[in-house]
């Protein structure tokens, strides 16, 4: 399989009036065409700041982009306007992300006019209610303005929008979280078909663990701007070795009657992401913690096959 | 151990505006013992919500109305409450959590007098006791005292509905509705809140209604579970009851399209269709467009609850004629 994105050392700070916010700092991984990576992690982790540095909507501090082989880390407009045919998003809140004042035809029309794609106005409304149907919003809803719609369906608007220009890398924020359940579901299964008929390669941030492990190839969890471990979907809910990823699987509520109670409840809350010092970013809320961890950063390590996981104590926590 | 604390009978409300009339809540009855925990589970626009404003006197009056029913706490009706008796009860014996934690704090207001108002307002003290009271509620939920004159912007978002837990229980009430209280936190805060609500029921033996869309959520707190649709409570039952012997096609396709953290699965399954708009209900059983076992007679008539035993019942004419697992 041909690697389609590969991001290393990426970093992403942001001046504030009290120093220097690390959004996202040192993070480095790759995905494969046609699969899907998911970045989990908790609100302020970094994980949208990530997807939106990658689609150049923020421009990065240091580190390489590299897409389809090519180093996109620094591109002039010309180049980004190119480049954002074959990268696009799906953005959390369908509420805000649409334009209020557009119907849902001009709106998934709207990039196809910005590319300048189709020759004539027949020949766009052709493609629309084509992509329509796709995504399964009905035809009659083509004159209809977003707040005619509910929440689920906004969210197929999005969806049209990102994929008419057949890219290739959708990063999909949090593309779920607004809607209820039985939408939700119906949403999910609409990007897994979609992944399957395009090749779609997918980010897919989300807090939401159940729906990454759902869609996801390969997780990745984020704490404080970094990765903290990385393992193939499966494999990291059949095993987590850092303390935040245990912490963070076991607080899920299962919906099962008389679920095992073995939750494991963190103390305190994310720290601040301002003026972090070298030590691990968890241990203030780490219950392994040493003195160790408060002096100097773990690195990401491969413990077993494919599984990297930051923290320094992680043979000892896990009986290696 | 089982003093009945409220019990609501066939309960309706509506939204009468010049375009449309909603039917947001249409006969819900349930009843809670003292020390209970009732989940209100269901998806956006069901109605739960509008049920608790219902039992809080808070039905915004116009539009809303309350064509139906009565609300019995603690033996009295409430309906027939006036208004000046209805703040007596408001934060003093029957409290509310509002989802959001972001906007239900005055944001002009140090949190710990936010605390001390509502025991003032409830209980003949003085500043001072008031204050201790107060400092004591923080410490409860898990904030140092020393923060009381802090400001709402002063604290994340997990910390500020530990405050709102605090104002709801400071006055010890009999009765907690918590809305949707972790939907807005993050799994690790929602857990610490979780087992903080958990921590103070068993203490205050104070009963709770919750109002929330996830089923793990309520497994973890709840003892009874009513299942919420257009309006209509469509099953009920002890926590065992709506986990292990779920009958009802929407109750089923509800845990269905949950993504199952334990087992791999490909697809998820889908309940086909939207909530039926609360403007222009189905007839027969409002779930009909949507159910895949909906036969003629389920678009003619009214379906009234079945009771298939003395804590569970369902409101579904074909129950147990279809194979539950498919």
């Amino acid at each position: 399989m041909a690697e389609i994105l590969r991001v290393e050392e990426l970093t992403k700070y942001f001046n504030t009036k009290s120093g220097l916010l690390h959004a996202v700092d040192g993070v480095t991984f790759s995905v494969e065409e046609g699969k899907t990576l998911g970045i989990v992690g908790e609100s302020g982790c970094g994980k949208s700041t990530l997807g939106r540095v990658i689609l150049h909507l923020h421009e990065r501090t240091s580190g390489k982009i590299l897409f389809n082989g090519e180093d996109i880390s620094e591109v002039n407009a010309q180049k980004l306007h190119a480049l954002r045919k074959d990268m696009q998003i799906i953005f959390q809140d369908p509420y805000a992300s649409l334009n209020p004042r557009m119907t849902v035809g001009n709106i998934i029309a709207e990039p196809l006019k910005n590319y300048k794609l189709t020759k004539s106005k027949e020949e766009s409304e052709k493609k629309v209610r084509e992509m329509m149907d796709i995504v399964g919003l009905a035809d009659r809803t083509y004159n209809l303005y977003p707040h005619e719609l509910d929440g689920g369906r906004r969210q197929r608007i999005g969806i049209a929008r990102a994929l008419i220009l057949d890219p290739k890398l959708v990063v999909c924020d949090e593309p779920v979280s607004a809607l209820d359940v039985s939408i939700q579901a119906q949403v999910l299964n609409l990007l897994m078909e979609l992944q399957k008929d395009r090749g779609l390669t997918y980010l897919f941030i989300t807090h939401n663990l159940s729906v990454v492990k759902h869609i996801s190839d390969d997780i990745t969890v984020m704490y404080l701007g970094q990765m903290v471990e990385k393992a193939e979907s499966n494999e990291i809910f059949r095993h987590q070795y850092h303390p935040y990823t245990k912490a963070l699987i076991s607080a899920i509520p299962v919906p099962k009657y008389n679920a095992p109670d073995n939750q494991i409840i963190l103390k305190g809350e994310i720290t601040s992401p301002i003026n972090v010092g070298k030590s691990c970013r968890f241990a203030a809320r780490c219950p392994y913690a040493k003195e160790n961890c408060f002096n100097t950063e773990p690195v990401l390590e491969e413990v077993t096959k494919d599984h990297f996981v930051k923290c320094h104590y992680v043979k000892e926590i896990n009986g290696f | 151990m089982s003093e009945k604390i409220l019990d609501i009978k066939d309960l309706s409300i509506r939204y009468v505006t010049e375009e449309e009339t909603v039917l947001a809540v249409n006969g819900i009855s349930f009843s809670l013992d003292k020390g209970e925990s009732i989940g209100l589970v269901g998806e956006t626009g069901a109605g739960k919500t509008t049920t608790a404003l219902g039992i809080m006197g808070l039905v915004p009056d116009p539009p809303g109305e309350i064509t139906s029913g009565t609300i019995e706490f603690e033996g009295e009706n409430l309906l027939e409450y006036p208004e000046k008796k209805m703040r007596e009860i408001r934060g003093g014996k029957i409290s509310m959590i509002f989802q959001d934690p972001m906007t239900s704090l005055n944001p002009v207001m140090p949190v710990g007098d936010q605390i001390r108002e509502v025991v003032l307002l409830h209980n003949n003290v003085s500043k001072a006791e008031a204050r201790s009271r107060a400092e004591e509620m923080l410490e409860q939920v898990g904030i140092p005292k020393e923060r009381y004159d802090d400001y709402p912007h002063q604290f994340s978002g997990g910390m500020k509905q530990r405050v709102i837990i605090a104002i709801a229980l400071a006055c010890s009430p009999e009765l907690l509705i918590a809305d949707e209280p972790t939907t807005a936190l993050d799994v690790t805060i929602q857990a610490q809140v979780l087992q903080l609500m958990k921590a103070l029921r068993t203490q205050y033996q104070t009963s709770m209604i919750l109002i929330t869309h996830d089923l793990g959520v309520v497994a973890k707190i709840c003892n009874k579970v009513a299942v919420v649709y257009a309006g209509q409570i469509i099953e009920s039952g002890t926590l065992k009851d709506i986990y292990t012997n779920k009958q009802h096609p929407y109750t089923i396709g509800l845990f269905n399209s949950l993504p199952d953290i334990e087992h791999e699965t490909s697809e998820l399954k889908v309940i086909k269709g939207l909530v039926p708009d609360p403007s222009n209900l189905p007839k027969g059983c409002k779930f009909n467009p949507r159910c895949p076992y909906c036969t003629p007679e389920c678009c003619e008539n009214e379906v009234e609850m079945t009771a298939l035993s003395d804590t569970h019942s369902v409101r579904c004419i074909h129950v147990g004629e279809f194979d539950r697992e498919a």
